[in-house]
């Protein structure tokens, strides 16, 4: 009750205070004209009467004044005055003022965008309603898929779910009149929108009562964006049949915008029903309990943690193992976040993330030490005036207070400048599509929570910089200060500063370090052994089936473009594969011995990656064949299986890689025998470890996604041009996508470039706060130590030693601050070696590299206070005294 | 004149709630009911009783209404909160006591 009183009242003083004093001179008013009726009525002449009631009632002024105080006003009115003082003095040097506003605002935008992306990808939940009771159903550690018979036997047998909803991504050609293009699709169980309690924007969503058996339900539910970029927003776009891979299907509705599907990268252009599957790829792995390559995400019970749907979820995976010992012998699920294909992505991108996150607070806190020395520089300056305050009656909490507006207000700005900076770069980074022809894009948008953190931050790091100043004051001694102008000993105190000083450098250091070693490791992956080499190679993506190729009319065509590439000029090499190694994607193969009867999982020998590739391909791609051969168009259907294998299969599969070939291993299909041995390469992920792989021919294991190769030394854009003439005479109506293999490594190198990109713009952000906060500390002790270099000069003292008692100290806090940050950053590069391919902090060029900038930092910082110690002239000096 | 006491601090709230506990008045009205009441033997600074009423409505003690007084002029009438009153009887108890044993102490022999 009082509080709330308290409240209105200051409510009232702060949005009324002009009815407020209206108010108030009405009730004074009638109070004196109330005294002078009683005193006329005693006999005095009205005018006298009124004269004597004013004088009796007292200083009207003083006691208005004191009214505001008590109903509260006083703050926010001393307030107001100290804002404008402050911004007063702040426009008086501007200089500093854009330093300390910029300062602050680089910290901020650092902050807010790394903060912003972390909630994006880390923090928020799915945005549909109840999202963070949504799981990913993962099969043991770190392998998020599923097969689609487990997925019905969980979805069925589990107690602690609300709903299980199962999705994969898949590529497909929709046209809608016209040539077709391709398109980016979620395939998903009849229960997604339901279970997920998403709601249309436009028409209907497909349910589980639409699902009748595989291929029953040729529905399409558009994405919001690309409803409003492919039908222009039409809302009779609800309700149309397309065709999607040569079928028609039927646009039930749209997505609302807000909702992207179930996984933070990958926006799909529409759902389709999952029982499609072999409409939309070209063939159905749903019937197959060993092929897992569907995602699981399930929606908790209310009341039921995920420890018990962890255990309820283990008696289904007994209850698989027992049943289906051949596939799933041994299965296991665990929960995990659902979004970034479980743990898999997960796991490094929450690392790297929190990474960013440490070094941007880091950065932050750098700022708030480089402004911290500023502002108690600035009080020192200003210590006459201070101390002048002081003496004629203002409380240190007063001046304190002033003082602490100054900062805030400064960390306001440019707190607010920072969040303006902070969104221009996330709505970039929100469009930013970094994977061509692939539905790669987060929405990163700032939400309340970021503007919040944004806001707190800046009031954090104002009050923090604020009070080293203030220490000053309250020691300050008014007496001495007016007496003889200094603060007088201050031992302590610049001990704080300097550490201060010592800290930001080193994260400075540690920033550069960081960096550097991600672009070392850059510079390295662009180089390194991919097991294949992308320079002088075209690519040519198409999916047959799109085109309604079928199995030999795809094998036949797959052949007529190969030849017809190897025709073009200057082509020395092409041939099929049904995915490129370091593509997005990748299939893998259960391997075991030739004398293993037993092909239960747990059985196998390795976990191979599978490709189908025509003869022609290792040439193309530039893999080099060790030994044995390579395949022929001989190697079909009617001929014994066949497969190429890489070193690490050999060793894993054989013991050896000397006498791979002619050996025979058992794969799910059976016997194959191996004909060629070839290099080791990058399959999955740059910084991956050697990894079985297995190459077999297209005729024996036919896929209808086909990536051509062309290997030419003519120039690329020739070879794309000849290219797209040979499609358009072979099929005009085909689908397809030119590019060159290097520009097709930007998914592979995405996570080492956004690595190195976030990582050098922060040791830039760093380094320029380190040479403001040299330089500041710099200029300030030769500032206050001006007047003695002038008179040493004058006695003759030599440049050196005047340098040294200039810079010695500052020199010294460079160089303890950079060869701590290097040795943090040493350690903490770690991190980066699980992104960045061949990141090593223990490369002499990166340690050389760092030495010599933060060298040239402390160079550039320390100049301008240099020469101004050097130029001292101690005749000027005094006379200004 | 002379015969009057200065107030003690903080006994100003103390009279002005006392005052307005009969029944609601305007700020001369508080005045001249605490002259009243006090027979006069009471000096109150006829400005600094407005502080005290802000101060009062501020802690939620007193409410305060435009109206009319007797001799129609536009006022505003101070009138005593649930708190308020509370808050004055225990007030006055507290300063029964305090009086009392100060009153002792000073009347006792040495």
């Amino acid at each position: 009750m009082k509080i709330l009183a308290y409240l209105r009242a200051l409510w009232d003083v702060v949005l009324n205070r002009a009815r407020i004093n209206r108010e108030l001179e009405e009730e004074i008013r009638a109070h004196i004209e109330m005294h002078a009726d009683d005193l006329e009525r005693g006999g005095l002449s009205r005018v006298e009467a009124e004269r004597s009631a004013r004088i009796r009632f007292g200083g009207e002024a003083r006691f208005k004044e004191e009214c505001h105080e008590a109903a509260g006003g006083m703050f926010i009115d001393s307030l107001r005055r100290d804002a404008r003082f402050a911004l007063r003095l702040l426009r008086k040097s501007p200089g500093f003022t854009v330093v300390a506003v910029l300062a602050v605002a680089m910290g901020i935008a650092a902050n807010a965008v790394v903060f912003s992306v972390l909630n994006a990808l880390i923090l928020r939940p799915i945005n549909v309603p109840g999202g963070q009771n949504l799981y990913m159903i993962e099969r043991g550690k770190g392998a998020p898929t599923q097969s689609y018979p487990d997925y019905l036997d969980i979805r069925d047998q589990n107690r602690t779910f609300d709903g299980v909803v199962a999705y994969d991504i898949a590529p497909a050609g929709l046209d809608t009149g016209g040539s077709a293009s391709s398109v980016w699709v979620y395939e998903a169980s009849g229960n997604y929108f339901d279970v997920l309690g998403v709601k249309p924007y436009l028409g209907r969503f497909f349910h589980s009562s639409d699902e009748h058996g595989p291929n029953s339900s040729p529905y399409i539910v558009l994405n919001y964006a690309y409803w409003q970029a492919r039908f222009g927003g039409d809302r009779g776009a609800v309700g149309r049949t397309v065709q999607l891979n040569k079928y028609p299907y039927t646009i039930l509705g749209v997505a609302p915008p807000d909702f992207r599907g179930t996984e933070m990268f990958y926006a799909p252009d529409f759902w389709v029903p999952l029982l499609e599957q072999e409409n939309v790829e070209g063939g159905s792995q749903l019937n197959r309990r060993s092929a897992r390559a569907i995602e699981l995400v399930g929606r908790l019970k209310t009341g039921v943690s995920a420890a018990q749907a962890a255990t309820d979820l283990n008696s289904v995976a007994a209850y698989l193992a027992k049943t289906y010992p051949a596939e799933d012998d041994r299965i296991n699920f665990k929960l995990a976040r659902p979004g970034l294909f479980g743990d898999l992505l997960a796991g490094p991108v929450r690392a790297f993330l929190a990474a960013l996150m440490v070094l941007a607070g880091l950065i932050l806190l750098a700022v708030c030490a480089n402004l911290g020395s500023l502002f108690a520089a600035r009080a020192a300056d200003r210590s006459k005036e201070i101390a002048l305050r002081l003496a004629l009656g203002s409380s240190a909490r007063r001046v304190v207070r002033q003082l602490l507006t100054e900062t805030l207000l400064v960390s306001l700005i440019g707190g607010a400048a920072g969040l303006l900076v902070g969104m221009v770069v996330l709505r970039w980074l929100s469009q930013w599509r970094p994977v061509p022809d692939f539905p790669v894009n987060v929405p990163v948008n700032p939400d309340s929570t970021v503007y919040a953190i944004a806001l707190l931050l800046a009031l954090a790091s104002g009050f923090l910089f604020g009070l080293a100043p203030m220490r000053q004051v309250m020691r300050a001694d008014a007496y001495q200060i007016i007496k003889s102008g200094t603060t007088g000993s201050a031992g302590r105190r610049i001990a704080l500063r300097d550490m201060l000083l010592v800290v930001q450098v080193a994260i400075c250091a540690v920033l550069l370090t960081a960096s550097l070693v991600a672009v070392r490791g850059l510079v390295r992956s662009l180089h390194g052994d991919f097991g294949f080499s992308p320079q002088n190679v075209t690519l040519v993506e198409t999916y047959l089936d799109m085109a309604g190729y079928k199995g030999d009319a795809a094998r036949a065509m797959q052949r007529r473009m190969i030849e017809a590439a190897e025709a073009i000029p200057g082509a020395t090499a092409a041939g099929v594969s049904d995915r490129v190694p370091l593509g997005i994607g990748w299939n893998t193969d259960e391997i075991f011995r030739d004398d293993s009867t037993d092909t239960r999982a747990s059985h196998e020998v390795a976990d191979a990656l599978k490709y189908s590739v025509t003869p022609g391909y290792f040439e193309a791609a530039g893999t080099s064949l060790l030994a044995g051969r390579t395949f022929t168009w001989n190697d079909d259907k009617n001929a014994p299986r066949v497969a190429v294998v890489n070193r690490e299969f050999a060793r894993e599969v054989f013991g050896t890689a000397e006498d791979a070939v002619g050996r025979y291993f058992r794969n799910s299909g059976g016997r194959m025998q191996v004909v060629g041995l070839v290099e080791n390469g990058k399959y999955e992920t740059l910084a991956e470890n050697p990894r079985p792989a297995m190459f077999c021919p297209t005729l024996q294991s036919p896929s209808s996604a086909t990536w051509l190769l062309v290997r030419s030394d003519r120039d690329s854009q020739d070879v794309a041009e000849a290219l797209r003439s040979m499609l358009r005479r072979l099929d005009a109506g085909l689908p397809y996508t030119v590019r060159t293999w290097n520009a097709e490594m930007a998914s592979a190198l995405f996570a080492s470039r956004a690595a190195t990109v976030s990582l050098g713009v922060l040791g830039v952000l760093s380094a320029m706060l380190a040479v403001t906060g040299i330089s500041g500390m710099a200029s300030y002790s030769v500032s206050k130590r001006l007047r003695e270099f002038g008179i040493r000069i004058a006695l003759g003292a030599q440049r050196k030693e005047v340098l040294s008692a200039a810079l010695g100290r500052a020199f010294w806090l460079l160089a303890w601050g950079s060869a701590g940050g290097v040795l943090l950053g040493t350690a903490a590069t770690r991190v980066l070696a699980l992104i960045v391919y061949q990141a090593s902090p223990r490369d002499p060029l990166v340690l050389a590299g760092v030495v010599m900038a933060m060298a040239a930092l402390g160079l550039l910082a320390t100049w301008i206070p240099a020469r101004r110690a050097l130029k001292a002239d101690p005749l000027i000096l005094l006379r200004e005294e | 004149m002379n015969e009057q006491a200065q107030l003690l601090p903080g006994t100003l709230d103390l009279l002005i709630l006392r005052a307005a506990s009969l029944g609601p008045l305007h700020g001369y009205g508080i005045l001249l009911r605490i002259a009243q009441i006090s027979n006069n033997a009471l000096l109150v600074e006829q400005g600094a009783l407005y502080p005290g009423l802000f101060r009062l409505v501020r802690q939620g003690l007193l409410k305060a209404k435009w109206g009319t007084s007797d001799n129609n002029r536009r006022a505003k009438f101070y009138e005593l909160t649930a708190t308020g009153r509370k808050r004055l009887h225990q007030e006055t108890e507290n300063w029964n006591r305090l009086a009392a044993a100060i009153g002792a102490a000073l009347a006792a022999e040495i």
